[in-house]
């Protein structure tokens, strides 16, 4: 029993460190730079990957041992297409501002390589309740290494965290701007490695 | 003029991977040799092209008429699904040569966000090129999307000679492969946004 | 672990799902269908409320064509008479296109005005819906008395620190508007020239350090 829960709380973790999408495993590099100009936007854009990430791994777990194997990788597409449109319907419907600042970046959650490699490799093969803790685990270190990545271009590019403003001024703008995303991503990845080198 | 404006916008100015950040993964998975990466480029600039050419007129013939643009991206992203399976069967048969030079790379393309991020922008987006703002029509979007293509070709193949170079240097460890290569992009995006303000 | 892949149990698999997640699909959107649309109208509700005097009766939209762009706008009727003027106006930008809400006294003044859509660069462009010093100068600007072009064309409007492109985006939606209005009122444009003819890309030629 201790064992069981045990496994259980490390699917979920696993995702924030040892196995983080977006610093570790290097996927959905798009979203990652392009909506993290700041740390709310970070912020939504990993939960709306959460969202789908939790539901579809639920949904292709349940369907898995019914659909033949050559069919496979269409049907999860499908599947996750699905829930990425009900996602963009709900937030056209109750959080309009937030859509508009994500835009494209929604409806290509359907390509995000995160979704399809944890249907792939994780939700096929295992409950539904064990796929669902592995897409929240997963979408939390997706959402977390988004809101660090907003948070840390906010705070350099706009000298404010979060919306509030605590230094005067413009800041550097080039950290808002494209080049920024990959360099402050870069030098994070660099921090990261060096983390984990010491452990 | 008008055309110029689009080629010289969608390659230089908008450039798909240094400012609207999509195709991301392929382009740090396979920038390290220059054939390589000549070789994605064409592959990707021949489906974005056709799919572009595809979606569009889905979108106009069946989507809209029958107000079924909640469809759009499931449908979408089925019929690049389906035309990169076509195609690579189509070259197997047709033309061998090509098939071998780009067919390693075909199956990636489906999850590739730049293929569906055009396709999306280009029956979602109203442009501009310094006109009063409209929705594109069948050939400025056609040529649109094979000029952003020709984009990401020019990105991925300038990227991959740096690379090249970069792979002789002794790099910091913690810096080795994705980070260097991110920090290098970065400085690349800096030099492209000197284009901004030409068109 | 997974069923037989023949042909038949493709297909059917296959078509189940598409129809099973079309219909999921068909259902979720006529749910949010309604929400959507209110959230629209409202949004455009409360921008038309921002740039109007309050009291007074709202017309329906009307069609206009504003700035060579086809548009719309809504008459604000106080004791019978036309008192203001909300004008949907919609430019190209820096990154696409900029819709703003004008709100314009009968008398030609600009009351306010607010920002509907924009695909403005973040931390630049898109500072319009943010910075405070360049959103309230629109407040009472009376083009009859001040130029309306941001400073660098010898104007009076105060650009966005490093946006002028987007600052004379802003200004040309805000001129188009009044111009619109102006007519409406039977009176002359502001300078006697159609306000398409600016185009901001193509205006900026001197050289500075404008990023937009």
């Amino acid at each position: 029993m201790e064992d069981k829960t045990m496994s259980k709380f490390q699917l979920i973790t696993k995702g924030l460190v040892k196995d983080n999408p977006t610093f570790v495993l290097l996927l959905g590099m798009c979203p990652t730079l392009a909506t993290t100009t700041s740390a709310v936007n970070g912020l939504s854009m990993g939960l709306a990957t959460l969202f789908v990430l939790v539901l579809s791994n639920m949904a292709i777990s349940a369907i898995a041992p019914v659909v033949p194997d050559k069919v496979h990788i269409p049907v999860y597409i499908v599947v996750i297409a699905t829930f990425v449109t009900i996602l963009q319907l709900l937030m056209q419907a109750f959080t309009p501002g937030i859509y508009a600042t994500l835009g494209l970046f929604i409806p290509l959650i359907v390509v995000n390589c995160i979704v399809l490699g944890r249907a792939e490799a994780f939700a096929s093969k295992h409950s539904v309740g064990d796929s669902a803790l592995d897409g929240l685990g997963v979408g939390l270190g997706f959402t977390l290494s988004l809101t660090v990545i907003g948070l840390v271009r906010e705070i350099l590019g706009s000298g404010s965290a979060f919306g509030w403003k605590f230094l005067p001024g413009d800041g550097m703008l080039a950290f808002v701007m494209a080049p920024g995303a990959f360099l402050v991503l870069g030098y994070l990845m660099v921090l990261f490695n060096k983390y984990l080198a010491k452990k | 003029m008008e055309i110029l404006l689009i080629i010289v916008s969608a390659i230089f100015v908008n450039n798909i991977v240094l400012a609207q950040f999509l195709g991301i993964c392929p382009y740090l998975g396979v920038s390290s040799k220059l054939s390589t990466a000549s070789g994605m480029s064409a592959a990707v600039c021949f489906v974005i092209t056709l799919a572009t050419l595809v979606t569009y007129l889905l979108n106009k013939y069946l989507l809209l008429p029958f107000g079924l643009e909640f469809l759009q991206t499931i449908a979408f992203i089925l019929v690049i699904a389906a035309l990169v399976q076509m195609v690579e069967i189509v070259l197997k048969k047709v033309s061998p040569s090509l098939y071998q030079a780009l067919g390693i790379f075909l199956p990636l393309i489906t999850t590739n966000c730049a293929v569906l991020g055009v396709a999306i922008n280009v029956v979602t987006k109203e442009f501009t090129f310094g006109l009063p703002s409209h929705m594109l029509g069948l050939g400025e979007a056609v040529l649109y999307a094979f000029a952003t293509s020709l984009g990401y070709g020019l990105a991925m193949v300038l990227f991959a000679g740096l690379r090249e170079h970069l792979a002789l240097n002794d790099v910091p460890k913690s810096f080795r492969g994705v980070p260097i290569a991110l920090i290098t992009v970065g400085i690349l995006a800096m030099a492209f946004m000197g284009f901004s303000g030409i068109a | 672990m997974a069923v037989q892949s023949n042909l038949k149990s493709m297909v059917l698999c296959l078509t189940t799902v598409c129809l099973v997640c079309s219909a999921l699909l068909a259902g979720v959107y006529a749910m949010t269908k309604a929400p959507i649309d209110e959230t629209s109208a409202r949004i455009l509700r409360e921008s038309i409320g921002a740039v109007l005097p309050e009291g007074g009766e709202l017309s329906e939209p009307v069609a206009a064509e504003v700035g060579g762009q086809q548009s719309e706008y809504y008459v604000l009727t106080k004791d019978g008479a036309p008192a203001a003027y909300a004008v949907k106006s919609c430019v190209p930008g820096f990154g696409g296109t900029l819709e703003v809400m004008v709100g314009v006294t009968a008398d030609g003044v600009v009351y306010n005005t607010s920002v509907l859509s924009h695909q403005e660069t973040p931390g630049l462009g898109a500072k319009c819906t943010t910075d405070v010093p360049f959103m309230e100068q629109w407040r009472g600007f009376d083009p009859a008395a001040r130029v309306l072009a941001v400073r660098k064309d010898g104007g009076d409007v105060d650009a966005i620190t490093a946006s002028t492109i987007t600052s004379r985006a802003y200004t040309l939606a805000v001129k188009n508007a009044v111009d619109l209005v102006r007519s409406l009122a039977g009176a002359a444009p502001t300078d006697g020239a159609t306000g398409a003819s600016v185009r901001p890309a193509e205006t900026q030629n001197d050289g500075g350090q404008d990023n937009e």
